[in-house]
């Protein structure tokens, strides 16, 4: 069970929350069973979210782990220059 | 694949050594091929009609006599460029910039276009296509935009992020919030509390080289396009899409390109000019003016934004809290919560707040421009900072150093930093020779720090090793200032070869697998991860081909200094074996030897800078010059230092021209007034001293070299830095983005007015 | 429109071509003679990309008609290595790392030609002001300077 925190828009989608508990081993799934508690994520999550992982933040590596007592951070997809 | 990507800390060879970049030759004698040196047989010259009003309703577009005219071949509207979309909205934006449907958004809106045999021709049928407007009331302010009473660009937009869902449309098309702890509680802390307002005016990234492409549509719904870009194989997707065309059968090949920084990471005009191609059934040639590039592409946001930071006697601050207004253009864009995410990102933070919002105008459609959005919020933020230690009688740098974020710091977007690289360009500062420097009269000195995610992305390389033992690399990132001589260093490094023995090159999109686009800072990171990876899957063919020529297993052979060697003493007198002549051997071993890899390389770890400037000003005219500029930024590891030296001067300069000269002007019609390189000045080699710059190398433990981006961060701390040093040589707090000599002028003389 | 014949010479050779009356040298250099070294960054003489030199002056190409190079001596960045040997200031560019992106490169060349036949030993500002009319947005200049500088110092020498 890891505990993730969600940024502003993205927790009024999960119900006014801005923590949730999620099982999951990476950011797939997290990401899958995010999208199945919350419907309302799965578009964002389409369109991409960045997890930051201890701080790290990853955009695309989907197959990242999770390890127990991190820090899981979701945020926005941004660009660059 | 099983790529460890961890930092290894090994002592290099190559890494680190300044040789010159392979495409250099090219570039000093003519030879190099930009957007618009390349043609094909038989070409035609396409041509943009473009709004001269900011918003206008197009009622009818009538094309029929630009089509009789002789030697038009094609005459296209939106009506040409279908919506194939499906409900992707971003998309959709991006079709409607590259051609308007039903209203016009902006001055300089492509609302028709034509290929012709001729420019001449070409701009003759432009005069010829007659557009009604109807022409609607406009608005160009980011402070004027968000009244209630502000004409609506788009009245199907809602604004999203709100606690309660709106009733009306608006034209802010989101509100973010990013923050941690309580400000409010904060503030009741602080002893000292500075509040101010800040506005910056739109710069555009100013690339020498403006938008150029050749496009070629068969029958047969292939297509060629020759374009430059930052991104080829983002393009082809983008342009398959609005198109119609199957990706793979559209090869992009991005040309040397002349100047990007984030201007050239989306389509403007090149599905214009495919679609011109598909109807005349030629190949054309479209090029922007200048002009264009200034009206129709580009910019970056205005912003207007409050900042309030509060500090306890001793230096601590106790709260801090900032709204930041970025205008997005016509269009919806997030660049306002990327402001928000960034500002405080500097600082150790118990109690921090930002809300962003994102603002419609009638501007053009707002671009990346390196490190996007955090250089107007760094300037408000920095310009509070340095405000705040004055009010506390601090120094600027002890201040900054005293509430620096560092490891286990929340930060303020969010999540807890891992080590991280804000303190030691602080510390280098302080005790860097231009902080003790003497200044003259009319001289101040300044200090800012600055901020920036750096991104890695999908990244895929080749490496084939030649019969002669050359070895060629083809990478898929755009090479915008020098990345071909850094990753040819680095396959060097790897396979243990002299870098005159490779050739790297940027590869087409039909002959590489798919490469996000080159921005974020990711051109180095990301593709140097991938050729340290394609070097070790080639080094796992040369130890096995080596082991064949040998007759001995794999295992027993290992790969040092570009050389297979034979381990163990029962193979005492087996030479070593070179890469050399295993290639030359490879014919018979199992054929080519080649190394791949597709990657997504992440963790590319956030970026600091801090920046130490002087400047001068006369307080007769308010013209203010930079005379000593210094940069300090951690590069993780330097690849090629002369190259991240480059990245460190150039941000810097832009950062100075924004901060002192750039700005788009609107006339009350809502046009712009300054659309060419006279009127919109940037700094040129007569306005800049020297950029010192320092690097600091820690390494970034997500790469295998310890390599940081670098591109972007440097363009963060001088708007904010060159206020600061304004504050100190003239006694003003500029918070007018660009501190141009009227607005300087204007300043000293109310503050002169405000002392009799 | 009639075309007009004009016979020039460029970067010592003799060149004969049609153009329009209207035309810029820039484009019958790209686009009728294929020199494409020179680069149009505005069309208006403002960033200097297009930099030539004419008779012995300076000039943007963009600017100039083709036609008006009737009986004249044009010098493009094309014709400033000999053979295979560079130009001292296109091999201290090289070495400096004077050019990131690259296209503002051959009007930088031309324009330090142009300053260091009049000038052989000049000051760090007077490489400033007399590379001021060339606009390069990579680099922040300082690399440019050291280029020439150093360029100058070898061509003094030799």
């Amino acid at each position: 069970m890891v505990e993730v925190t969600l940024w502003g828009a993205l927790g009024q989608l999960a119900g006014g929350q801005s923590k949730v508990e999620v099982e999951a081993k990476d950011i797939r799934e997290l990401f899958r069973k995010l999208a199945e508690q919350y419907p309302g994520i799965e578009p964002w999550i389409e369109k991409g979210i960045a997890v930051a992982i201890d701080g790290t933040i990853y955009r695309d590596t989907w197959s990242k782990e999770l390890p127990q007592g991190a820090e899981i951070f979701l945020l926005p997809r941004l660009a660059g220059g | 694949m099983n790529f460890d990507p961890r930092f290894s800390g090994r002592k290099f060879a190559s890494v680190g050594t300044r040789p010159i970049r392979p495409d250099g030759v090219d570039k000093v004698t003519g030879r190099a091929r930009y957007g618009a040196d390349f043609n094909m047989a038989g070409q035609l010259v396409g041509r943009v009609l473009r709004s001269p009003h900011a918003h206008a309703k197009i009622l009818k577009i009538d094309t029929s006599k630009a089509e009789k005219l002789a030697g038009v071949k094609a005459v296209i509207t939106a009506a040409d460029l279908p919506d194939l979309t499906d409900g992707d909205a971003a998309m959709y934006d991006v079709l409607d910039n590259c051609m308007a449907r039903s209203k016009a958004l902006y001055d300089g809106h492509a609302v028709a276009a034509v290929a012709a045999v001729d420019a001449r021709t070409a701009r003759q049928a432009l005069k010829l296509i007659e557009v009604d407007y109807e022409l609607l009331p406009h608005v160009t302010d980011v402070d004027e935009a968000m009244k209630h009473t502000a004409p609506l660009i788009n009245d199907t937009i809602f604004t999203e992020g709100l606690e309660e869902k709106p009733v009306k449309p608006s034209n802010v098309t989101k509100r973010s919030q990013f923050g941690h702890g309580d400000v409010h509680q904060g503030f009741g802390h602080a002893d000292f509390i500075v509040e101010r307002s800040f506005k910056t005016e739109q710069t555009h990234q100013g690339y020498i080289e403006p938008h150029a492409c050749v496009a070629n549509v068969s029958s047969d719904g292939t297509a060629d396009l020759w374009v430059c870009t930052q991104g080829h194989f983002v393009y082809r997707q983008h342009c398959a899409q609005l198109l119609g065309l199957e990706a793979s059968k559209l090869r992009v090949t991005s040309s040397e390109i002349g100047g990007g920084f984030g201007g050239k990471t989306h389509v403007w005009a090149e599905p214009v000019a495919l679609a011109l191609s598909r109807k005349a059934g030629r190949p054309v040639k479209l090029v922007m003016t200048r002009d264009e590039v200034f009206r129709a592409s580009g910019p970056t946001s205005a912003t207007s934004i409050d900042v309030k930071i509060g500090a306890r006697k001793d230096g601590t601050i106790t709260a801090a809290e900032a709204t930041l207004r970025y205008s997005s253009g016509p269009y919806a864009g997030t660049w306002a919560e990327i402001g928000a995410m960034t500002a405080f990102a500097c600082y150790k933070l118990d109690n921090v707040k930002t809300v962003g919002y994102e603002v419609l105008v009638n501007r053009p459609k707002t671009a990346a421009y390196r490190a996007p959005s955090a250089p107007m919020a760094a300037f408000a933020v920095e310009s509070a900072v340095d405000e705040l230690a004055k009010e506390l009688g601090m120094d600027p740098v002890e201040f900054r150093i005293k509430n620096a974020a560092q490891e286990g710091t929340r930060s303020s977007y969010g999540p807890v930093y891992g080590p991280i690289g804000i303190g030691p360009t602080l510390e280098a500062a302080k005790t860097h020779p231009h902080m003790k420097a003497p200044l003259g009269k009319n001289q101040g000195r300044g200090m800012a720090c600055g901020f920036w995610f750096n991104f890695g992305g999908q990244t895929c390389v080749d490496l084939n090793i030649g019969m002669d033992g050359s070895v060629s690399l083809a990478v898929g990132t755009v090479d915008v200032g020098g990345s071909r001589a850094s990753l040819s260093l680095v396959a060097a490094e790897e396979l243990g070869i002299d870098y005159a023995q490779l050739k790297a090159v940027v590869a087409d999109t039909s002959s590489l697998g798919y490469n996000d686009m080159t921005d974020g800072s990711r051109g180095t990171f990301s593709s140097s991860m991938a050729t340290i990876s394609a070097a070790r899957n080639a080094i796992k063919i040369l130890r096995d081909r080596a082991a064949q020529m040998w007759d001995i297993p794999v295992d027993d052979v290992i790969w040092e200094n570009g050389h297979a060697i034979a381990k163990g003493e029962k193979y005492g007198n087996l030479a070593a074996l070179s890469l050399k002549e295993i290639a030359a051997a490879s014919g018979k071993t199992g054929g080519p030897i080649a190394g791949h890899s597709e990657l997504v390389a992440d963790g590319a770890g956030v970026s600091f800078a801090t920046h130490i400037c002087d400047i001068e000003v006369d307080p007769e005219t308010g013209a203010a010059r930079v005379i000593r500029y210094t940069v300090i930024q951690d590069a993780g590891k330097a690849v090629h230092p002369t190259y991240v030296e480059g990245q460190y001067q150039g941000g810097a300069a832009q950062g100075i021209g924004w901060a002192l000269n750039e700005e788009y002007i609107y006339g009350k019609d809502g046009r712009l007034q300054n659309a060419g390189f006279l009127d919109y000045r940037i700094p040129v080699c007569s306005d800049l001293p020297m950029i010192d710059t320092q690097i600091l190398e820690i390494p970034n433990p997500n790469h295998p070299y310890g390599v940081r981006g670098v591109g972007e961060t440097s363009i963060v701390p001088p708007l904010a830095a060159i206020a600061n040093a304004m504050s100190n040589a003239a006694g003003v707090r500029m918070t007018h983005i660009p501190m141009s000599p009227p607005r300087v002028l204007a300043a000293i003389e109310a503050e002169r007015e405000g002392r009799a | 429109m009639a075309g007009v014949a004009v016979s020039t010479t460029i970067n010592g050779d003799h060149v004969e071509y049609l153009c329009q009356p209207d035309e810029t040298l820039l484009d019958v250099l790209r686009d009728r003679l294929g020199l494409t070294g020179a680069k149009e960054g505005c069309g208006t003489g403002d960033c200097g990309a297009c930099s030539i030199i004419l008779d012995d002056r300076l000039v943007c190409s963009c600017l100039v008609l083709g036609a008006e190079a009737e009986g004249r001596q044009v010098e493009t960045v094309e014709g400033m290595a000999h053979g295979e040997k560079l130009h001292t200031l296109q091999q201290k560019f090289l070495e400096h790392a004077a050019l990131q992106c690259g296209i503002c490169t051959p009007g930088f060349l031309i324009a330090a030609k142009d300053l260091l036949a009049k000038n052989p030993d000049p000051s760090e500002e007077e490489i400033r002001f007399g590379l001021a009319g060339n606009l390069c947005r990579c680099t922040g200049y300082d690399k440019i300077v050291r280029a020439v500088q150093d360029a100058a110092n070898v061509m003094k020498g030799a």
